[in-house]
Formats: C-alpha cells, structure tokens, sequence
C-alpha cells in the first residue's frame, strides 16, 4: 500500500543534501533523509513539551490550552519553564522543525529532478513565523510579545495587538496583504474551477481542451493568461500575500507606536493639495 | 541552484492570434469585440494575447449597471467635497456613502438620507446578477462545465448577505456595509466590536480557515506545477487524461513529504472547495450574527469554547443587558 503503482521507478538513490545514502530511505509513504530525522526529533521534542506544559495548565479544553511566552520583564532572556521557559523551548523546536521539512523538500525536489518552487514557497511561511516570533520580540526588545501557542489565546493575541494599534485595518501592509489573501482566493476558485469545467464538461460533451479554456476567460474578461502563467500567477499572489504579512506587523510597534488611522497624516498634509 | 525555474517566459514565440473556438450561432462569433493585440509583457508572465472579448446581450447589460452604480458613488464622494478634484482625490480613502440611518428601517429614504446607497447597491447587484447569467452562458455556450459561475455564486451569497439578506432580517437599511475606503473598515471593526468579537464566531474562524487554507493551497498547487514544468505540467487537463511523467513526480513529491497526495484532477476540487467555502462560510457567520447570536465573545464562555477571563477591572455589564429595546446601531447619535 505504501507504493503507487508507478512509484518504484521513482524510488532512487540520491540527492541528497547531507548525510549521503545514511538516512536515504522511506518509512511507508515517507520519505527520511537526514532532515526527516531532525524533522522527527523538533516535532516529537515539541509536540512533548507542549502537552506537558498543557498537562501543568488548568485545562484540557482544546480550546482553552495556552502556553504563553514569558512576562515581558524577562526581557530577551531565558525565562524559567513554568514561565515562558516551554514557550521559548517550543519556538525553537518549531523552527527547527520547519526548517528541516524545508530541506527535505529540497531534497525530495533533487531525487525527482523538479524544480525547487515548493520549499521556496514553503519558507515564506517560515518567515512570517519567525517574523511574529522571533524577529518583531527582538525588534521590540522582549519574548513576552510573541504570540501563545493556544486555539483561543492566539486569537485573542490577535486581536489585541490589533486594538493596541486602535484599528488596525488601516495598517497600508495589512491593507495589502488582506487583498492579497482575498485576490488569491479568489485567483484559486477560478483556476479551480476552470480546470473543473474542462474536465467535467456539459452532459454528452467531450473533454475540453486549453483552447476552450482561453476562449471562455477572452469571452468572459477579454484576457486568459494561459496554463503556465496562472500558476505563476497564483504563486506570486500568495507569496505576496504572507509576505505583506510578515511587513505589517513588524512595522507595527518597531517602526509605528501610534494608531494605524493617525499614519494616514502624511497623506493629507502633502504640499501638493494647496 | 542558479538554474532556469520558469518564474517568467524568456523568449517569446509570436503566434497567430487566436478569435477562440468557434461558437454554434454564427452570430455569436461576431460579438467578439476589441483586439486583440500581442503585449510583450503579458507574454513575461502569461499569454500575450489581450482581447477580443465577448459582448452581448447580458454582458453589455452588466457592464451598464455596473457604470451608473459605480459612476454613482464617485459623484456622491465629488458632491461631498464640493466638487472639487483635488478634494476628490485628497479624501479618496475617506469619502463614502452610507446607508440611510436605522430610523428609516427598510423604508426607502431621500437620495441624499441614504437612498444614493440602496441606489448604487440596487444598479451593482444588478449588474454582479447579470454577470453571474453571462458567466453561466459563456460555458454553455462552449460545451463546458459551471463550476466558474458556481464559484461565483458563493461570492455573491455573502456580498448578498452583507447588504440585503442581514439587514432585511434586521429590519433596517443601516446594518449594510457602506460604500468606502476606509468606512467599510470602520464598518468591520465596528460590527465586531458590537457582536462581542468576531473572533469568537465559530464560522468567522471556519472562513479564515479556509481563506489561509486557499493561499496555502495556491502555493503549493502553482509551486508544484511550476516546479514540474519542465516536464509539462502546466498541461494539466491533459495530465488528468492522460496521466504523463509530471503528474506522477508532483504526486510523489507530496506523498514522499506529508504521506499523502491529491491527483492532478481533485488538487482543483481541494482548490475549488476551500476557495468557496471561504464565502459560504463567512456569510453564515455574518447571517448568525446580530439574528441568532448578539455577543460572540458570550456565546464562547457559554458553549466552553472561550474561557471566563479574570475581572481585572471590575464587572463588566453586557450592553444588551441594559437595554429594554433591542439593540440600535451605534449609528443613531
């Protein structure tokens, strides 16, 4: 079952980035790698920790489990376990872990001879990550503003660190990166769907083909950007967007301290309106 | 690393232009209007090719709805800058039209209390119908399936949703978005702070899921067909029809990562159904709220979702609990 049926022809020796052929194995499905086993060993360490540190809260309620980072007195330091010490912990066996499924994705790309797009896309998310977690509490001279690793409690985070900037829709990245989400959505339910109505097409009509799909999108808007440049498309958009992310809040606080409404200032002072 | 990853096409080969399949109606042919022209830096990134475009009947129709709501709203904003431009231009961001106050209920108020707003929303859900119609029309038109306009049709839900269905249930024009840069936020930041934080509603937290979950999608939808490209990939009704060597590596690169993998055919089902249920989902959330549910945040402590937090500050007296009428929007003073 762990095998496709054409899968054993793809199942080769090397490409990989450290270790040699030590790690170079799978485990059903999975491939390992050097990486699949630091991998293993962040993920294990802090899916552990976090069920300990939850295990000394007051809740098994999912919804209410929260490991907070430190206080902020603790500035950037090491703080004691029950204190922020597991958050810290579990931020670093959260990077660690994201990282290496980023190289075994590299390596995975090299055995099967594709290009590297997926674990470049891959560390854009690592970015707005360690932009929240670790890049914007440095900035801001504290771990305390990290975000809690808790259903509820990141939410709330959320949504207090929006109110301390009074109004945070009026962030120009945020503005930016929330059209951004909402054009690649709405890029995928196209894509999505015009792929669908391809394939699936009328009753008692054959399978259609791109030139049907141009047609329909030049009829429909005037303009069909074609199979290759939809994906390319797609991908800049939603890099675009977890990277527009990333900027609004690490400008929030390390560059801007004010209300978010009061940036827009500049825009009604420019000398040019009198 | 420093190897070609088709991020842009690098030399661009000038075909023919093409006026797409033939339609069944000879007439229908010659609504395709406009064009084309070759544009060489749409070619960096897709096709060259812009135009023609379709016209007709439903088509013409929307795209005139569309202009006079539109056209309305902009000379709305220039009235309220007394007509002039660079006012227009300085308060872009701020300008708005707004929908009458709660007093008028669902009556249909002066054009200037608040009937410019149901007029612009009356000719731009107008036009969105009509365009629905023509969506619909233009697949059928080429043998194929709907799934375009039934995408579309759940974006349309919740934009019905937002400006009619919730405040017809309510009983006043005013609980809808108005029309505006920045007093549509204001709207959305006030809207979640009235209903005790938006963050609390089950279906907000279901449509954010599945709105992060549709960019995640994207990416490594389009950076698994880029990355296969180089074997053909980005044929992909082909690739489900006949299943080629791409396919298969963009398959295993998946399974030999997470353990699993979609097909090249129902990764667009996956794609199709969370960029959809991000709207389906999101207009429940917005139906619920201030119909079935007034504090979200309460609704939480009550079903155990959200804990009871501490009382820093003393008690806190639910708003609605003091009110004998039911709740009137912040709007009213």
């Amino acid at each position: 079952m762990a095998m496709l049926s054409f899968e054993r022809k793809y199942r080769v020796r090397g490409g990989t980035l450290l270790g040699g052929d030590l790690f170079d194995f799978w485990v059903g499905p999975f491939y390992v790698g050097i990486f699949g086993v630091t991998t293993i060993f962040f993920a294990f360490l802090g899916t552990a920790l976090l069920l300990y540190a939850a295990s000394l809260g007051p809740t098994w309620n999912i919804w209410q489990i929260n490991i907070a980072p430190p206080d902020l007195k603790y500035g950037l330091g090491l703080a004691p376990l029950r204190e922020g010490g597991f958050w810290q912990v579990i931020t670093v066996c959260a990077v660690g872990a994201f990282v290496s499924w980023a190289l075994r994705e590299v390596e995975i790309c090299r055995k099967l001879g594709m290009g590297y797009h997926v674990p470049f896309a891959y560390s854009f998310a690592i970015l707005a990550y360690v932009t929240l977690e670790i890049v914007r509490p440095v900035l801001l001279g504290a771990w305390g503003h990290g975000f809690p690793y808790g259903i509820l409690s990141h939410l709330d985070w959320v949504s207090n660190v929006g109110y301390q900037f009074l109004h945070f829709h009026y962030n120009p990245a945020h503005m930016i990166a929330v059209s951004l989400f909402f054009t690649t959505t709405f890029a995928l339910a196209l894509h999505g769907a015009l792929i669908l109505s391809s394939t699936n097409p009328a009753r008692g009509e054959i399978v259609k083909t791109p030139e049907h799909e141009d047609t329909f999108f030049r009829d429909i808007i005037g303009y069909s950007i074609g199979t290759l440049g939809i994906h390319r498309l797609g991908l800049f958009l939603a890099l675009g967007a977890v990277f527009f992310s990333a900027v609004c809040i690490v400008i929030s606080g390390p560059f801007w301290t004010q209300g978010w409404p009061a940036w827009w200032g500049w825009w009604l002072r420019l000398p040019i309106w009198s | 690393m420093a190897e070609y990853q088709n991020l842009f096409t690098q030399v661009q080969v000038e075909g023919p232009t093409s006026m797409g399949i033939e339609l069944e109606n000879a007439r229908d042919n010659d609504e395709r209007t406009l064009g084309p022209v070759h544009l060489h830096l749409l070619g960096r990134l897709g096709n060259a090719q812009l135009g023609p475009i379709y016209l007709g009947f439903f088509g013409l129709a929307s795209v005139i709805f569309f202009t006079i709501g539109f056209t309305s709203i902009g000379w709305n904003y220039l009235v309220q800058v007394n007509y002039s431009p660079i006012q227009f231009v300085r308060q872009m961001f701020w300008l708005s039209v707004d929908p009458p106050a709660p007093s008028w209920g669902l009556h249909i108020p002066p054009l200037n209390q608040g009937g410019w707003w149901l007029f612009a929303g009356f000719f731009i859900t107008v036009s969105i119908l009509l365009w629905w119609v023509r969506m619909y029309r233009r697949a059928r038109a080429l043998g194929m399936g709907t799934h375009v306009c039934w995408a579309f049709a759940g974006a349309i839900w919740l934009y019905l949703v937002l400006g009619f269905f919730r405040p017809v249930l309510l009983g006043r024009w005013s609980e809808a978005v108005p029309f505006g840069i920045f007093s549509h936020l204001d709207w959305t930041t006030a809207f979640s702070l009235r209903y005790g934080n938006l963050f609390y509603n089950p279906f907000h937290m279901l449509s954010i899921a599945f709105l992060y979950g549709s960019v995640l999608l994207f990416a490594m939808h389009a950076a698994t067909i880029l990355a296969v490209s180089r074997f053909g990939g980005e044929r992909e009704i082909e690739q489900i029809v006949d299943r080629g060597t791409a396919s298969e590596r963009a398959a295993l690169f998946w399974r030999w990562t997470m353990g699993f993998n979609a097909t090249m055919e129902s990764i667009h089902r996956w794609a199709w159904w969370f960029a959809v249920l991000t709207c389906v989902t999101g207009g429940i959330g917005i139906l619920l709220t201030g119909t079935v549910v007034d504090n979200w945040y309460l609704w939480s402590v009550k079903h155990g979702v959200a804990p009871s937090y501490p009382e820093l500050w003393g008690p806190v007296i639910d708003p609605a609990a003091v009110q004998s009428a039911p709740a009137v929007a912040p709007a009213a003073h």
